[in-house]
C-alpha cells in the first residue's frame, strides 16, 4: 500500500484517527507521518523541559503577587558569567550551559531539584577523588574551629593555642594540595 | 556475509557470558554522566572546544588497556556511515541522542564492548559498563574503577552540596544510572505488570519498554531503572533498583508456574506455534517476531523446547532490528523487503542452531 499522502513512499504507519467520533484510517510513510505531526518521538516528546518552565513560572508568579521583587529587578537578567547562558535560556532549555551555572543560578534551583529528585536537594553519593582529599582536610578543619570557639569561651588559651596552630597547618596543607599542578586535567 | 561471522559482530563478546539470573534478567548496566570543570558543556560549547576534547580523549586514553577492557577503539562519530551510527546504537553502545545531534563527538568501545564511553554526548563524558545477567553492585564496582581510571587525566566538575553537575538537572548528583533488562513474559501475559509498574514509579524507579514506545513492551523485554540521582548514594539507589529487581524476578517465577499449572497444554501450543513461526514464516514484522523471540524464549526457559540456546532471545531482537538487517543486506532496504530478510535471516539461524 502506498502512502496516502505523498503516494510515492510505501505506507509503514497504519492507524485509526478519531476526530470528533468520527473515526478516519490512516496509512502513511514515516516522513509523511513526521511532516503530519502523527509521530513524535520519544526525545521530543520528553516534556520535562515544559515541566521546568512550567515549575519556573508558578514560582514567578508567587514572586509577582508579593511585594517583594521590584520590576527593576526582574528586567535584570541574571546570566552565568561563565559560559553566558541567561536564565530566562536555561529555562527553555532546561540544560545547564556549564558548571558554573550551578552557582549562578544557586538560589533558584532548589524547587527544581526538589521536583526532580523527590525532595531532594543536596549530593551524598561519591567524591571525586582528587576532591576528597581537600574535602576532608576541611570537614577537619570545621571541626577545630568548632572546638577553638568552644576553648576561648571556657578560656583555656594555652589549648586554643594549640588547636589555632593545628588549623593553620591545615589550611597550609590545603592551599598546597589545591596547587595548580594537579588541574592539569584540560 | 557469512551468518556466523555476521552474528559475531552484531552481539557483543560480553554477551555469551551467562550471569547470574539470566533467564530473566538479560544484563545489568551502569551509566555515569561527567564533565569537565572550567569547560562549557557540549549542548552550548563551541566546535573547537568539543574538538579540543576529543584531542585530549584521544591522546589519554585511546588504544589504551583498563583492566581486563583491552583496546579501547576511539571512534569519531562523524566518520561513520549512516548504518554504522545506527547499528551502535542497536547496540545500545551510543545513544540515539548522538545521531541526531551532529557534532564533534566520539565513543570509545572496549575489545569486549563491556564499556563504551561516549565523549560530548549531553555531558561531555557519559561512561557505560554492561554485565550480563543481574549483578548490579559487581557493575556498579567495576564503573567506579573505571570512573576513577578516566579521572587520573581529568579534573571534574562536582559541587560538595550538588555532587557531579551535568547538563540536565534529572542527572546532578551522582551522575548515574543504573538499569537492568529484563524479560517477563508471564507478568505479561497474566496482565500483573500492568499493576506493578505504577507501584515501581512510587519509590523513584522507573519501568519502561526497551524497544517500542510509551507504554508498549515489544518482545516483554523492560529496562528497570533509577530516576533520581540527587540525595542518595550510588550504593543505596543500586540496593533499591535491585530489590525491586529481585521482587520482579520472584513475581515473574511465580507467574510462570501458574501459567504452566493453569494453561499448560495451551501455553504449550503458544510457546511452539510461536516457533513454527520463526522457523517457517517467509515475511515477519519486527513485532510479529519480538512477539514470538519472546514465546519460543519462554518455551526455552520452562524447557518445552530443547537445544537451543536461551542467548537466542537478545541475540535475535538486536540481529533483526533495520540497522542490522541493512548491513547484512549492505544496502538500504524498504520495509517490505526487511521483513522479508528478518524472516530468512531467523530461519536461517535457527537451523544453524538445530544443527
Amino acid at each position: 500500500m502506498d502512502c496516502q499522502e505523498c503516494h510515492k513512499r510505501p505506507a509503514t504507519l497504519h492507524f485509526t484517527q478519531v476526530v470528533n467520533g468520527e473515526k478516519r484510517q490512516i496509512h502513511v510513510c514515516e516522513e509523511c507521518a513526521k511532516e503530519k505531526g502523527y509521530l513524535t518521538y520519544p526525545e521530543d516528546s520528553y516534556t520535562f523541559e515544559d515541566l521546568l518552565s512550567g515549575l519556573f513560572n508558578y514560582k514567578f508568579d508567587m514572586v509577582g503577587n508579593h511585594v517583594s521583587s521590584s520590576p527593576q529587578q526582574q528586567r535584570e537578567e541574571l546570566q552565568c558569567p561563565q559560559c553566558h547562558l541567561t536564565f530566562s535560556k536555561f529555562r527553555r532549555m532546561g540544560k545547564f550551559g556549564c558548571a558554573t551555572c550551578y552557582t549562578t543560578f544557586a538560589d533558584k534551583l532548589d524547587p527544581v531539584f526538589r521536583r526532580v529528585h523527590s525532595g531532594n536537594t543536596v549530593h551524598h553519593g561519591k567524591i571525586p577523588k582528587r576532591k576528597s582529599k581537600h574535602l576532608h582536610v576541611k570537614k577537619e578543619i570545621e571541626l577545630l574551629q568548632k572546638e577553638l570557639n568552644e576553648l576561648i569561651q571556657k578560656e583555656a588559651f594555652e589549648q586554643a593555642a594549640d588547636v589555632r596552630d593545628q588549623i593553620h597547618a591545615l589550611k597550609k596543607q590545603k592551599l598546597e594540595a589545591s596547587d595548580p599542578k594537579e588541574g592539569d586535567g584540560e | 556475509m557469512n551468518l556466523e561471522h555476521f552474528i559475531d559482530e552484531a552481539v557483543s563478546p560480553w554477551m555469551h557470558e551467562e550471569g547470574p539470573d539470566s533467564d530473566i534478567v538479560l544484563s545489568s548496566r551502569i551509566r555515569l554522566a561527567r564533565n569537565f570543570t572550567n569547560t562549557t558543556f557540549p549542548i552550548i560549547a563551541k566546535e573547537e572546544e568539543l574538538e579540543h576534547i576529543l584531542e585530549f580523549f584521544k591522546e589519554h586514553y585511546a588504544t589504551r588497556s583498563f583492566q581486563q577492557y583491552k583496546d579501547f577503539e576511539f571512534i569519531p562519530i562523524n566518520d561513520l556511515s549512516r548504518i554504522e551510527k545506527r547499528l551502535l546504537v542497536e547496540k545500545h553502545l551510543i545513544s540515539p541522542y548522538m545521531i541526531k545531534h551532529v557534532r564533534p563527538s566520539a565513543v570509545m568501545i572496549s575489545k569486549n564492548e563491556q564499556v563504551s564511553i561516549m565523549v560530548n554526548e549531553e555531558d561531555h563524558i557519559r561512561l557505560q559498563m554492561y554485565l550480563p545477567g543481574f549483578q548490579l553492585e559487581e557493575t556498579l564496582q567495576r564503573a567506579n574503577e573505571l570512573d576513577d581510571w578516566l579521572e587520573e587525566h581529568i579534573d571534574y566538575a562536582f559541587d560538595e552540596k550538588r555532587g557531579y553537575l551535568t547538563s540536565c538537572p534529572t542527572n546532578v548528583g551522582t551522575g548515574m544510572r543504573a538499569s537492568v533488562m529484563m524479560h517477563l513474559p508471564a507478568l505479561v501475559l497474566t496482565r500483573q505488570i500492568n499493576h506493578m509498574i505504577p507501584a515501581i514509579n512510587q519509590v523513584g524507579l522507573v519501568v519502561r519498554g526497551i524497544y517500542g514506545e510509551g507504554s508498549e513492551a515489544i518482545g516483554n523485554l523492560f529496562q528497570v531503572s533509577n530516576q533520581i540521582t540527587l540525595g542518595k548514594s550510588e550504593s543505596d539507589i543500586v540496593e533499591d533498583l535491585g530489590s525491586i529487581v529481585q521482587q520482579l524476578i520472584k513475581q515473574e517465577k511465580r507467574a510462570r508456574a501458574t501459567l504452566v499449572e493453569q494453561t499448560g497444554m495451551r501455553l504449550e501450543d503458544k510457546v511452539f506455534r510461536s516457533y513454527g513461526t520463526l522457523k517457517y514464516s517467509r515475511i515477519l514484522e519486527s513485532k510479529e517476531a519480538a512477539r514470538c523471540l519472546s514465546n519460543v524464549r519462554l518455551g526455552i526457559d520452562l524447557q518445552m523446547i530443547k537445544g537451543i540456546s536461551g542467548q537466542i532471545l537478545n541475540e535475535l531482537m538486536i540481529l533483526t532490528q533495520p540497522g542490522f538487517l541493512q548491513k547484512y543486506a549492505e544496502r538500504i532496504l524498504t520495509p517490505q523487503e526487511r521483513d522479508i530478510l528478518r524472516a530468512e535471516l531467523i530461519r536461517e539461524r535457527l537451523n544453524m542452531e538445530e544443527k
